[in-house]
């Protein structure tokens, strides 16, 4: 098992941060974010084999707790930039479910019109900054959320994310890198999930552990269970609260696993027998769900009904966004800058191009 | 150094350096980011005293990185920004190319969010920079969709430009030629003034041939047609100002009037934006053709150093001359 599960499986049980402060409604919200989460990826998941998801799925079985704890530290006029797995922090933000279905499935009502796919728009009223492919980028684009608003002398943290294999990139570091010098108040959550794509994170990196790189860039560092929501949202806590309070960045490593491969079609054959099933007993959702319930947050009605709830407004968003309308394909020529290319077309110039309809 | 006279006889710099002063006086929302450009006012002097006036928020010196400059351009540009970032030399906007055409380039186009930034700095040979230090880089972002160029020949378009850039909607690249930083000056008038991206000049207006040009090859060519009209030859020189948007009526109608073509630029030939120009004039303006369209480009190398060498790459008015005498008697 690759070297996280020193972190993740030290107890299969959650642990309650000493310095916790939650009510019984947050506790509820974590419970009905990662269960969203993973109940909405199912719905793509069936769908993408129907054939009505037309590009991949990339899921975060077994993430959730990290993404949905991290991102419930923040609150309205914080921003987030995601990675393609952190769903369950897009839905913290308020992004809804119908909209990430219209996006998967290329509706022309979806937030991006049918030109982008899966979690790669934005939403600025929701205070969502969607990545692009290219890894690392999105850290960059941040740090300029975070400078605009100390311009303006808005009160405003930021949160995106990384893997351990967008942390090799030069534009990981370069962005990074910039945030730190400027001090400015960012929280990057740095998740190994012991693969990216197929490579196991000992083969990524010389270091064994993201965290340790805090030092170097002059940040705060700290490393959790990605595994225990309560962990992952507690240290998000703690570095929100830095950053508010002027005390710059932090790098916030959480160790977990990603159950299923890069993507819907990736056979997983690099992944040693018996490794996922070690992690399943590390569950993310079912170790929360003993927890809630041992600590009498919940009676196992309650969950039932939760559980029931998600299912209806997942029933709801997919019939929706079965129902909406696929793109009118001549909007593929609409916006691609605020003005035209060419501003002066002429009469008495005669368009060959034109008749093919570009 | 103190707030930027307006007006009076100005070189192509203090234009630029204008141009920024005034629109970060007018709109809060314009700042500045780059290596070098607040402390030390820019390896050009182009921002010298802006730290002093706007203060280390909007005149913010970055670490060494394009793709991080760029990169938070675009993510203060999202939340209603319109942040100028400097590129040291146009050459190193290579190392920012991820930053510019995927993610700046794409975004309106993905989701609909405006990514209004301008992103200047000093291209061009002709300074004895060699291949990292001289570059056109202008084919790179014209090929991509989404971007703005801006390629000024003149102190008058230096400053209207970079004033439409700044408060253009999508993302601008805005080429200063460093050959003309301090080589040309001209009087500048003492009222506000813009030149609206996409708008094509006349430099010299003529009836024989056309020259379609843009940045220090607009000077080239003026002189060239200078030489001509000694011999009673009227080339008409059309500085594009923009490659995108493209002012194809101006040249479409220059050509429709003349008849016959150069297309003349600094970066070399293949792929250069000189081949869309003359693929355009070819589609659209073959009746009014009488010669061929001949491109006048630097050959397909990276920009030399030594001064033979380099004055051998750059197109220069010798050039320009045999191609148009030849065309003229085509």
């Amino acid at each position: 098992m690759p070297d996280s599960s020193a972190v993740a499986s030290g107890t299969p049980e959650i642990v309650v941060p000493d310095d916790l402060v939650i009510e019984r409604t947050e506790h509820l919200d974590l419970y009905w974010y990662m269960l969203l989460n993973r109940r909405l990826e199912e719905r793509l998941v069936n769908l993408y084999r129907q054939g009505r998801v037309v590009g991949g799925v990339y899921r975060s079985l077994g993430q959730e707790a990290e993404s949905v704890g991290t991102a419930y530290a923040l609150r309205d006029g914080d921003y987030m930039s995601p990675l393609i797995r952190n769903l369950g922090s897009i839905l913290v933000k308020g992004v809804e479910p119908v909209d990430i279905l219209k996006q998967y499935m290329a509706k022309g009502t979806g937030p991006s019109g049918g030109k982008d796919l899966n979690v790669h728009f934005g939403d600025l009223e929701h205070d969502f900054i969607g990545p692009v492919s290219m890894l690392g980028d999105m850290i960059s684009v941040i740090a300029g959320v975070a400078l605009a608003a100390r311009i303006r002398s808005e009160d405003l943290v930021c949160m995106t994310y990384i893997g351990d294999g967008g942390f090799s990139t030069g534009a990981a570091h370069e962005g990074w890198n910039l945030i730190c010098a400027q001090q400015l108040p960012v929280i990057l959550v740095a998740e190994d999930n012991c693969y990216a794509y197929s490579t196991p994170t000992p083969i990524q990196m010389g270091n064994r552990d993201m965290v340790d790189r805090a030092p170097g860039y002059g940040c705060a560092g700290e490393q959790v269970d990605g595994n225990d929501v309560l962990q992952s949202y507690a240290a998000a806590r703690r570095a929100v609260d830095r950053a508010r309070g002027g005390g710059g960045p932090t790098l916030i490593e959480v160790k977990t696993y990603r159950r299923k491969g890069h993507a819907e079609h990736d056979d997983q054959r690099y992944v040693p027998e018996g490794e996922i099933e070690q992690w399943e007993a590390l569950d993310p959702i079912d170790r929360y769900h003993r927890y809630v319930l041992s600590a009498g947050i919940v009676t196992a009605e309650q969950v039932e009904m939760i559980e029931a709830k998600v299912g209806a407004q997942l029933d709801e968003a997919v019939a929706e966004a079965e129902a909406a309308p696929m793109p009118d394909p001549k909007s593929v020529l609409e916006g691609v800058w605020s003005t035209p290319r060419w501003p002066h077309p002429h009469p008495n110039f005669h368009d060959f191009s034109q008749e093919i309809g570009h | 150094m103190s707030a930027p006279e307006r007006g009076g006889e100005t070189t192509y710099l203090e234009a630029i350096r204008q141009g920024l002063w005034e629109e970060m006086q007018a709109d809060d929302s314009v700042f500045m980011l780059g290596e070098d450009i607040g402390l030390y006012g820019g390896a050009f002097k182009v921002t010298d005293g802006f730290l002093d006036r706007f203060g280390e928020h909007r005149i913010i010196d970055t670490p060494i990185s394009e793709g991080a400059i760029i990169g938070a351009a675009v993510g203060a540009a999202l939340m209603g920004m319109r942040p100028v970032a400097e590129m040291q030399f146009i050459d190193f906007m290579s190392c920012g190319f991820d930053m510019l055409t995927n993610v700046a380039a794409k975004n309106r186009y993905r989701w609909g969010a405006a990514v209004p930034i301008v992103v200047r700095g000093p291209a061009g040979g002709g300074v004895r920079g060699g291949p990292f230090h001289s570059g056109q880089a202008e084919s790179y972002y014209a090929h991509t969709a989404g971007l703005k160029v801006v390629c000024p020949a003149t102190a008058y378009d230096a400053k209207g430009l970079i004033k439409a850039a700044i408060r253009d909607d999508d993302p601008v690249i805005y080429q200063e030629h460093k050959y003309l930083y301090r080589r040309i000056k001209e009087d500048l008038p003492d009222e506000d003034f813009v030149v609206p991206l996409g708008s094509a000049r006349i430099a010299r207006p003529g009836r024989d041939l056309s020259i379609v040009t843009y940045a220090a090859m607009v000077h080239v060519a003026l002189e060239a047609a200078e030489e001509l009209a000694a011999d009673g030859a009227e080339v008409e020189v059309v500085d594009l100002r923009s490659l995108v948007p493209f002012d194809e009526e101006t040249v479409l109608t220059s050509v429709a009037r003349t008849g016959k073509a150069i297309v003349l630029h600094e970066a070399p030939r293949t792929g250069g934006f000189g081949a869309e120009i003359a693929a355009t004039i070819a589609e659209k303006a073959f009746e009014y053709l009488e010669a061929p369209i001949v491109r006048v480009t630097a050959p397909d190398t990276p920009v030399p150093y030594s001064p033979p060498l380099e004055d051998h790459y750059l197109p220069g008015k010798s050039d320009v001359l045999e191609i148009t005498r030849r065309l003229l008697g085509y």
